[in-house]
């Protein structure tokens, strides 16, 4: 709990200097907006945390979404599909890939960052393939309204995707922290050999974990399908895997395993997204957006490891 | 060291203890498990930093501040958990840090590197080739790779935090030996142990620590095993062992063909009874903890024939034998016993985490009574159940992972090595749980090192030699030449054969 009141700390400090600096931030446009890209890329961080907490990693999540985003225009406009259908494959495909992923971690004993590196390329040459290497969208089809309305409508005055986000948040919450499945992803994250010896099926609960972590990401794919509405297959969703992973261990996740929390990842997520409108805001050259961030993630993690190691001593 | 004082979150862990040791000196460090003696080493070795206090070498006052103001100072401190790299070999393991170097290129000289090793392997009487790797080892051979490397830095005063735990007799009595030469070449010892036995015999000095604080000392005319335990912990222990009584239900619990990938050609049936306690000796490397995990399914290429009851059942993976209520303790609580990061609640409960929860989410409350219970159970140190494992003593750890088992209502329990590193109050405790749960029908299986325990404890012993049962003893027969002769393969002639079969 100390470890997330930190971030949430610097995140309250971070929107306190924008909106003084320039008050535009304030503005409902950049809210619902920031709201928007927030829920988006919360979703799928909560995906790769689960897998972080078991001690693995997903590297393979950008290169996902361009071939559920590549997958989901095909399925909605040249094979007509119902919605309810093409949504549903477009969440099971990820889905299966992260139990292929859990079954190559898991029963070959490859390493996770192995697996899912072959993934990002493997699924990337896919996607552009499928493609034939052209942008694919929705364009003025019909026949999807509904899910492009849950996809990028509003709830309330509050982007869908943001309300998504809570609903998957609530759920994953009291899955990580209440339940006890929950309970198995931390012991094997910390301890898979005593964690075994419980009578756990340890290779089942690590591998369980990149399936859930697929079906998070079919859900941001979708999502984010219909956020840019175009969807380039060779640069769709490039690099987010580095996001989640940045507002992971920002958010307290290590990636030796064992630890972690949604609200963490949340708070994370969040603290990177409005770094970036900051970067904007304040006219900063947008060619220092990765150096802010990496710089940012490095400042968060080593005050982290500092004050973490100084309360060991002191208490 | 003087007036050395140390608290830690909710625990005052030392409280002004003094502790001296002469040149070539043999000081035994005595008292009950959680009593500040790895803590008081700790602080010595550069671990930890006490809170008050000063600490003297040769007559000036020094601070140590990291493990290697320790070394530097020629203190090498053998830990209670081990600390080997599991991936190196053996000479990397003693050198590391300090490994030889080639001329041009600084890289690691491999001839010199396992010569300088061998006068060292030599000493300790280590018949291990030098380049063999750690992980390959077994807890006993590894403990001796970091005496050797305390060896080699030419220590003038090694602390041994239960160097002796895990060793077997042959073991013991060679780092016994081994202890008493260096003290005759003017090193200094500091010795911990919960081997009562052992202090008796080498230490010139036993100085006795309880709740932090000093309670007494002996010298060494004056030790004896009732005067170390009644200062130790405040009373007389007037019935150590509990007394073996006769079997109920005979063959209850029959294991056949039980085969481990460690010796795939040997197999080992054996039968045991309920309300029986049969203990496994031998020496380390005879296969029985490899055999006892083939039975329980940790060994998936392994295979074993189960009948309980005179019903077969079939024993997959390790989920099976529980469901079974065949519960394994095993030997290395760290790495297989006990997720050390995690709370004592969490790690009783972690095994029957079912029960505990309704509709999938883990009802805490439940948790708390039952690790409550556990804790006061099994007298663990302890705050409260919210306390990390990793902050228990190593002998409250032990507790810990055997009370995770125990609030299970066992049938068949399985312990490899259950009373290492937990003293002499505890461990007649333990041994009473295990008979309680023998009378109400329990099947125990033992596995030990410890010579005492093998003979007090149990009902009939079976020694392993190799991955195969030489021979089985009853109580009448069940001596000490008699089980050292089936350890090393020879026969005996009032050993019983293992199964009815
Ligand atoms: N890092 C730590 N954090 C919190 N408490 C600790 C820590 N290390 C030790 N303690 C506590 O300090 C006390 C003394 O522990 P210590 O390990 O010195 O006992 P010990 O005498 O070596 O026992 P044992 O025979 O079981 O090894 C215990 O109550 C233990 O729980
Ligand atoms: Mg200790």
């Amino acid at each position: 709990m100390k470890k997330e009141l930190g971030i949430f700390l610097l995140l309250v400090a971070l929107c306190a200097v924008t909106a003084i600096l320039n008050p535009r931030f304030l503005s409902p446009t950049n809210l619902t907006n920031m709201a928007n890209i927030i829920g988006l890329f919360g979703i799928f961080s909560i995906g790769l945390g689960l897998v972080i907490i078991t001690g693995g990693i997903d590297l393979s999540v950008g290169s996902m979404f361009a071939l559920a985003g590549v997958l989901l225009s095909i399925a909605l406009r040249e094979w007509g599909l119902p919605w309810p259908v093409a949504a549903l494959f477009v969440i099971l495909v990820p889905m299966g890939l992260g139990a292929l992923h859990g079954t190559l971690v898991t029963r070959m004993r490859i390493q996770p960052f192995i697996v899912t590196l072959c993934g990002l390329l493997l699924y990337r040459g896919l996607a552009r393939f499928i493609a034939d290497d052209n942008t694919k969208g929705f364009g003025n089809a019909e026949g999807f309204e509904t899910l492009r309305a849950i996809a990028s409508g509003k709830f309330l005055g509050l982007p869908m995707p943001f309300v998504i986000l809570i609903v998957i948040a609530v759920v994953m919450w009291l899955v990580l922290h209440r339940s006890v499945y929950g309970r198995y992803l931390f012991a094997v994250g910390r301890n898979e050999e005593a964690t075994r010896f419980c009578g756990i099926n340890t290779k089942l609960v690590v591998a369980s974990s990149y399936v859930l972590a697929g079906l998070l990401t079919g859900i941001a794919g979708i999502l984010l399908a219909f956020y840019t509405n175009s969807i380039s297959p060779s640069t769709h969703g490039n690099f987010y895997e580095l996001y989640a992973i940045a507002a992971a261990v920002l958010g307290g996740c290590s990636l030796r395993g064992g630890e972690g929390s949604i609200i963490g990842i949340i708070i994370g997520t969040a603290l990177l997204q409005i770094l970036q409108n900051l970067v904007n805001l304040l006219g900063i050259p947008s060619s220092l957006n990765f150096a802010v961030m990496g710089a940012v993630v490095l400042l968060g993690v080593l005050a982290d490891s500092y004050l973490g190691n100084r309360s060991k001593r002191t208490s | 060291m003087k007036g050395i004082s140390k608290g830690f979150p909710g625990v005052v862990a030392l409280n002004d203890v003094d502790l001296s040791a002469d040149v070539g000196e043999v000081v035994a460090l005595v008292g009950e498990n959680g009593a500040g003696k790895s803590t008081l080493m700790k602080i010595l070795g550069g671990v930890h930093q006490p809170d008050g206090g000063e600490i003297r070498v040769d007559g000036v006052a020094r601070r140590i501040q990291n493990v290697e103001d320790a070394m530097q100072l020629g203190i090498a401190f053998i830990h209670q958990e081990l600390n080997v790299v599991d991936n190196l070999d053996v000479a990397g393991n003693i050198f590391l840090g300090r490994e030889p170097r080639t001329k041009p290129f600084q890289l690691i000289d491999r001839k010199k590197i396992h010569a300088d090793a061998e006068p060292y392997l030599q000493r300790l009487g280590l018949d291990i080739p030098s380049d063999t790797k750690l992980e390959d080892l077994s807890v006993a051979y590894q403990q001796m790779v970091e005496i050797a490397k305390a060896l080699s830095l030419n220590a003038r005063l090694i602390i041994m935090d239960e160097p002796t735990s895990s060793l077997t007799i042959a073991e013991t009595n060679r780092l016994l030996a081994l202890i008493q030469e260096l003290s005759g070449q003017g090193v200094s010892i500091i010795y911990i142990s919960h081997r009562l036995g052992e202090i008796d015999e080498i230490a010139s000095r036993a100085v006795v620590l309880r709740d932090g604080e000093n309670a007494g000392e002996l010298l060494k005319e004056d030790i004896s095993h009732d005067r170390l335990v009644n200062m130790m912990v405040g009373r007389s222990i007037s019935q150590f062992y509990v007394e073996p009584k006769g079997s109920s239900k005979a063959g209850y619990f029959q294991a056949r063909d039980v085969r481990s990938s460690r010796y795939p050609h040997c197999s080992v049936s054996f039968d045991a009874s309920q309300g029986e306690i049969l203990g496994f000796a031998g020496l380390v490397g005879a296969g029985r903890s490899e055999m006892i995990k083939a039975l329980v399914g940790l060994d998936k290429t392994a295979g074993a024939k189960i009948q309980m009851n005179e019903e077969q059942v079939e024993i997959r993976t390790p989920r099976d034998a529980i469901s079974h209520g065949i519960y394994l303790v095993p030997e290395d609580r760290r790495s297989e016993g006990l997720v050390t990061e995690m709370s004592i609640r969490e790690n009783i409960t972690l095994p029957d985490m079912r029960s505990y929860a309704k509709a999938g989410i883990v009802q805490t409350t439940l948790e708390k009574t039952k690790a409550d219970e556990q804790v006061q159970a099994l007298k663990v140190k302890t705050p409260h159940s919210e306390t990390l494992v990793r902050n228990l003593s190593g002998g409250n750890q032990q507790k810990v992972a055997l009370g995770k088992w125990l609030a299970m209502q066992p049938k068949v329990l399985i312990l490899d090595e259950p009373t290492r590193g937990i003293d002499v109050g505890s461990k007649s405790e333990i041994y009473q749980i295990m008979r309680d749960l023998a009378e109400r029908g329990g099947v125990i299986l033992m596995i030990s090192s410890d010579m005492e325990e093998v003979l007090h404890v149990c009902d009939r012993v079976a020694v392993m030699h190799e991955g195969r049962i030489t021979g089985v003893l009853d109580q009448a027969n069940c001596t000490e030449t008699n089980i050292m002769q089936l350890a090393v393969g020879q026969s005996v002639e009032e050993a019983k054969p293992a199964s009815s079969e």
